[in-house]
């Protein structure tokens, strides 16, 4: 009876214990440009560009620098 | 490699919606959507703000982390896009997003909630680029044709800057330092710019 007693309470903490370890991470994990089983093309992987990044990149940071007036407005 | 951003300057939005317009028309969203909208704050009060809300591409996005069937995927640029065949309309992700972002087409006789439709940053979805099927379900592509998303390009008084973090927040702060003003640059990198590479320690000196 003495040894059964014994027997539960190492079980209870035991459970107790590793209560905490099933929990998932609440934030997903992606891979970058494709994320479980949906990929998608890179934007400069079209007709347009063929695969030129360099020329891709150059053509948004000229847009990005276009939305600055006080680079395209003269003093 | 760029990351995708919109930043809004309450200081210089003058509540027009043209934002929204461009949104409208450039993606043909149905009535019912609106992907992007204009916010004021104390509306007809002198001193009123307004700014333009949509998708805002968050580094770590709730949306992605609810859906319960994982149509969420992110862009090596950033851009939080979703999948809508695999949708499945449960609108977990407008609870959880903090700006309302995501839309729900109700259409049909007994309004039926259709699948999420939100701000792509003119990137498209998974299907292959400039076809049909993508401009049907997410609108145009711009990104793909070395383009900015319209609302932006679109913004007459430019307060809705969206780009490169890092270039649009430069750019915001040039604006705001030269209003003679700082304490609406609020953000590390928008505050102090973007991080530059460690310098290397003095001689001497502890690594």
């Amino acid at each position: 009876m003495k040894r059964d007693k014994r027997w539960l309470i190492a079980a209870a903490v035991a459970l107790l214990a590793t209560a905490g370890c099933g929990e998932k991470a609440a934030v997903t994990v992606y891979k970058q440009g494709q994320y479980q089983g949906k990929p998608d093309k890179q934007p400069w992987d079209n007709d347009q560009f063929k695969g030129d990044k360099l020329a891709w990149d150059k053509a948004i940071k000229a847009r990005n620098n276009g939305q600055n007036e006080y680079a395209r407005v003269a003093k | 490699m760029a990351r995708m951003k919109f930043l809004a300057d309450a200081e210089r939005c003058i509540e027009c919606n043209g934002c929204v317009t461009a949104c409208k028309n450039e993606h043909e969203v149905p009535w019912g959507v609106n992907r992007r909208r204009v916010v004021t704050m104390n509306d007809g009060v002198p001193g009123e703000k307004s700014i333009s809300v949509a998708c805002m591409h968050c580094s770590d996005a709730p949306c992605m982390a609810v859906c319960p069937v994982d149509c969420f995927y992110k862009t090596t640029e950033g851009v939080v896009l979703h999948d809508k065949d695999l949708c499945i309309g449960c609108g977990y992700c407008f609870y959880a997003c903090p700006f309302g972002a995501p839309q729900f087409p109700q259409d049909g006789a007994f309004g039926l909630r259709g699948k999420m439709d939100k701000c792509t940053f003119c990137a498209g979805g998974p299907e292959a680029d400039f076809s049909e099927a993508e401009f049907k379900k997410y609108g145009r592509n711009r990104l793909a044709e070395g383009k900015l998303p319209a609302c932006a390009e679109m913004c007459a008084t430019k307060a809705l800057l969206g780009g490169d973090g890092d270039v649009i927040a430069d750019i915001y702060r040039t604006r705001v330092l030269t209003r003679g003003k700082g304490s609406e640059v609020w953000g590390w990198g928008t505050a102090y710019g973007a991080p530059q590479k460690p310098s290397a320690p003095p001689p001497g000196g502890k690594s």
